[in-house]
């Protein structure tokens, strides 16, 4: 019941809100494709109720991060009560240039039953561009924080957002020559980290499917490799088979029904897909070089591969079924780990060259290609959600390996709020 | 009372006459050694022609894995982003070839491994090729493919933490190991 009013509530302010707006479109938006781009200074002050400071600090680290935006220290805020129920005092929010502003409340009934409703304004026309609810269990409270921070994103740059996400990776612990690598997940900002293996093998290269819930990875023990499926919900694992060489960097194509890896004999590698129904195997490339690193595009048509049949490791896609294998990479150097991006737009990939490594991003047919990032070990992109961010591995010389973001423009670059080592990122769809 | 005032007097001759004897014995032949245990029989010589001797007194027992690892070596290396069997691995793995033939119940396992300078999953696959490299040429030397395995461990067991290029040098290996048949 009280639901319902606090919703009506919200939906005749909303109104209202419209009502007083200037018919014109809101002023602010990002652009998320310039690189030049000043972030956009936005104030979201503590929401009231439970938890209320503390969802509005993980949207500030959410915003902050992407750097497409600036988020202004509270302690310049002049307007200090702000009532979600009532416009704001924009005068107030102007004085300090903040152009978005997120106000919001948190409520919590008996039973448990979180509910948030937020508005975002652009200040500077006085004009609400979201009003929204959302309910869910009080210690879900950092999920709601991440699905509003998705909202904001998206009105205000018309691009998905990508902060409802997990990452899995690898957790490294020990020296360099006694590496302990343990399988990962926490959220895109950091939190809820957990363990997935006990360290007691090597584990590398994990993937996740599109459902979110399952992920593919591969196992190094000292006498071979093996490669699992590892749901989330239930924690069963289950092995792809025994294969008589190395096998070794399994891919989820992107409706789930298969999987794409390298199999290795003789010390030939060839690109292999099996049919997660059926689990039947078939090769696709038969090359006696190197073929690895397979990466499906969204479509499910092609696949982009790791190849040196041309004498050094360059980039190449080929059709599903294996056919019409052609190299994409053009410029000079060691292309590796080609990865399609959601949208299709580009595959990312690491680049060797000049005693330097560098993710950077392609069109699919080779052109256009752009280095973001440049270190003594840069590896192995992965993709946000929206196409937008991807998150890498990254080693010093000697240092330990850590975990780093970077914007398509290559803007941005900065360590991924995960403070401990670790390596080969995998990011999730967008959570349901 | 004159067993042993007769036992005391000879012993005092004996004292003198041992004190002579011993006089001449020094004019005349070297000092005899001092009674103890027999000293144990001097190590047996290494069967290693033309090469140094390695440095400690104790040598491995021939067929043992400290033998292999020692007399022979168990370690060869390549060059960058290379898998050819380079000269100087050539000798090392003629001489697993030879020791390996000489014990036929022994089996092994042969660890490709790479250098950092490269993505973990490309340098699997070099590490690889590798190990089938080593693992060829010894099967061209005799040794049965029935023995052997193979593995790589990529860039992941690296046995020089530094990064230099001498230190990738020695990542960059396939390294034979025993897994069973060694006495």
């Amino acid at each position: 019941m009280r639901l319902r009013t606090l919703f009506v509530a919200l939906t005749a302010a909303l109104l209202s809100a419209a009502t007083l707006a200037s018919p014109a479109r809101a002023q602010i938006e990002v652009d998320v494709n310039r690189g030049d781009i000043q972030p956009l200074p936005v104030a979201v002050p503590a929401f009231t109720g439970e938890r209320g400071a503390e969802i509005a600090q993980v949207i500030t680290s959410n915003l902050e991060r992407s750097g497409l935006f600036r988020p202004i220290d509270p302690a310049a805020f002049i307007e200090r009560d702000l009532d979600i129920r009532y416009q704001p005092r924009f005068a107030d929010w102007k004085t300090i240039n903040a152009q978005g502003l997120v106000n919001g409340e948190v409520t919590v009934d008996a039973t448990g039953r979180l509910t948030v409703n937020f508005r975002l304004w652009d200040v500077f026309s006085e004009q609400q561009l979201l009003g929204m609810q959302f309910t869910s269990t009080s210690e879900n409270w950092r999920r709601v924080a991440h699905k509003i921070s998705d909202a904001v994103y998206e009105r205000l740059t018309g691009e998905k957002g990508y902060f409802d996400t997990r990452v899995v990776f690898v957790a490294e612990s020990g020296g360099r020559v006694d590496r302990i690598k343990r399988l990962a997940i926490m959220d895109q900002d950091g939190a809820n980290p957990s363990y997935l293996t006990d360290g007691s093998y090597i584990v590398m290269t994990p993937r996740f499917s599109s459902t979110s819930q399952e992920i593919t990875y591969m196992a190094l023990r000292p006498d071979g490799s093996s490669i699992y499926l590892f749901n989330l919900e239930t924690g069963r694992r289950e092995s792809l088979g025994n294969f008589s060489g190395m096998v070794f960097a399994p891919r989820f194509s992107h409706d789930g029904g298969k999987v794409a890896f390298s199999v290795e004999r003789g010390g030939n590698t060839d690109v292999h897909v099996m049919d997660l129904r059926s689990r039947s195997t078939s090769r696709l490339t038969s090359d006696p070089s190197i073929d690895t690193s397979p990466s499906f595009s969204p479509d499910g048509g092609r696949i982009t591969f790791n190849s040196d049949r041309g004498g050094s490791p360059q980039i190449y896609v080929m059709n599903a079924d294996g056919s019409g294998a052609m190299r994409i990479s053009r410029g000079s150097g060691r292309y590796m780990t080609p990865v399609w991006s959601p949208t299709g737009e580009y595959i990312a990939f690491t680049k060797q060259a000049g005693g330097q490594f560098h993710i950077g991003i392609m069109r699919p047919d080779g052109s256009g290609e752009r280095l973001l990032t440049t270190s003594y070990l840069d590896e192995g992109p992965t993709w946000a959600p929206n196409g937008r961010v991807l998150m890498f591995s990254r080693e010093t010389s000697g240092g330990p390996s850590r975990l780093w973001t970077v914007d398509v423009t290559g803007r941005v670059v900065r360590p991924a709020p995960y403070p401990q080592s670790g390596s080969d990122p995998a990011w999730s769809p967008l959570l349901n | 009372m004159t067993t042993s005032s007769m036992t005391k007097r000879a012993a005092k001759f004996a004292v003198i006459a041992l004190a002579a004897a011993s006089v001449t014995a020094c004019a005349s032949r070297p000092k005899p050694e001092a009674v103890g245990p027999t000293p144990p029989p001097p190590p047996p010589a290494t069967s290693q022609p033309g090469t140094t001797p390695p440095p400690v007194s104790q040598g491995a027992l021939p067929g043992t894995q400290q033998d292999f690892v020692i007399n022979v070596g168990d370690r060869v290396y390549f060059d960058f982003d290379a898998y050819s069997v380079r000269g100087d691995a050539a000798q090392i793995l003629e001489a697993q070839a030879a020791w390996l033939n000489r014990y036929p119940s022994v089996m092994i396992r042969i660890e490709g491994n790479a250098d950092e300078r490269g993505t973990r999953e490309y340098n699997l696959a070099l590490g690889a090729r590798r190990a089938n490299a080593v693992r060829d040429f010894l099967v061209g030397r005799g040794v049965s493919s029935s023995r052997i395995n193979t593995v790589s461990y990529g860039k992941e067991r690296p046995i020089d933490p530094g990064t230099s290029e001498d230190a990738y040098q020695r990542n960059r290996n396939a390294h034979t190991a025993i897994t069973s048949g060694a006495n």
